[in-house]
């Protein structure tokens, strides 16, 4: 929304349209399957009928990163495994979010001492908006995690630009 | 056969070949000088009387102590467990099998030929621990010599990690690999 990012004053204007933008992206957050190691069956469980992420407008799991909007990554992070987390963030197109997932994505989680081949948390690779702690989170706390980055969508404004531009090398 | 047979019958076919002979473990063993190891296990998969047709497993041991690395060789024989069409298939018998290398220059031939099993085995035997398996039909050659290619860690990694004297990687790709990035005395 380039037009009218910076030109006028906070809350003038765009307010009526800043909250159907944001109502219409808060519920509508399509995740990208991807499901690295343990989490991906609590994400799973998540998705199934008892806790239903689809309620909440997210059930749409898109196998490609390039029609998703929330990368979801549910698993450890292994060196062999950064570049392509890095590589498949890089494809998703803006505005997109981050959610890590579980203990091992938040900061190494039971592999933080000894493990010789675990990247200590994603945020060492990509820009990360939601942490959800657990090993696993059970579905209720994905979905918590979720409602709070509806919060944060809420709180978007077109006139302000929010995403994060990094360099890109792999 | 019992184990105790099995090895009294190695002894006998290849009596210079078989260094040790260990019955009273929980896994019984022989010890196979690593030069002569290929005929041995061919051996140890056609005899009519052994028969072992499967490698069910390939272990790794670091013995800094006695500056050697051992290759064990999980062998056991499957045979039918009756003639009917409904047979299933039983470990007839289970045999134990270890290689044992210096620690410096660590090289067993490759049985990947012998077991099909043992293709992806010697993989990870060599990427955990550094043993060169001589004779993989996957190997590659870089500055660490000819070797089999790694299987879990990437292609690039430096060192080896289940030895007991491996250094945890700083960095990787400009990834920090500890959170005490840049701590003068990281403890691990």
């Amino acid at each position: 929304m380039s037009w009218i990012e910076n030109r006028f004053e906070d809350g003038l204007i765009v307010t009526s349209l800043d909250w159907a933008i944001n109502w219409a992206r808060q519920n509508s957050i399509w995740p990208v399957t991807f499901g690295i190691a343990c989490c991906a069956i609590e994400m799973m469980a998540t998705g199934a009928s008892r806790f239903d992420i689809d309620r909440f407008g997210a059930g749409a799991f898109r196998p490609t990163p390039r029609q998703a909007d929330l990368m979801i990554v549910a698993g450890t992070v292994t060196y062999k495994m950064a570049s392509r987390v890095k590589r498949l963030y890089n494809q998703m197109a803006d505005p997109k979010y981050v959610m890590a997932m579980g203990a091992c994505t938040v900061g190494g989680g039971p592999y933080f001492k000894h493990g010789y081949h675990v990247v200590k948390g994603v945020d060492l690779i990509i820009p990360v908006d939601i942490y959800v702690p657990g090993c696993p989170p059970r579905p209720e706390a994905l979905l918590e995690g979720l409602m709070r980055l509806q919060d944060k969508i809420r709180r978007e404004t077109i006139a302000r630009k929010t995403t994060v531009r990094e360099n890109d090398e792999w | 056969m019992t184990p105790e047979e099995i090895a009294r019958l190695l002894q006998d076919t290849f009596p210079d070949a078989i260094t040790d002979v260990a019955m009273g473990t929980p896994q019984p063993y022989v010890v196979v000088a690593a030069v002569r190891w290929p005929q041995v296990a061919y051996f140890l998969r056609d005899d009519p009387r052994l028969g072992f047709n499967m490698l069910r497993c390939l272990s790794g041991v670091d013995r800094p102590a006695k500056n050697e690395l051992e290759a064990v060789y999980d062998l056991i024989a499957m045979r039918p467990a009756d003639a009917g069409p409904d047979a299933y298939w039983l470990a007839a018998s289970v045999f134990a099998v270890v290689v044992r290398v210096d620690r410096a220059r660590p090289r067993i031939p490759s049985v990947a030929g012998v077991w099909p099993a043992a293709d992806w085995h010697e993989r990870e035997a060599y990427d955990l621990f550094g043993i060169v398996f001589e004779g993989h039909p996957d190997s590659v050659e870089d500055h660490d010599g000819l070797h089999p290619r790694r299987i879990l860690c990437p292609d690039d990694w430096a060192g080896y990690p289940l030895r007991k004297d491996y250094l945890f990687p700083i960095e990787y790709h400009g990834i920090p690999g500890t959170t005490e990035y840049e701590m003068p005395n990281p403890v691990h």
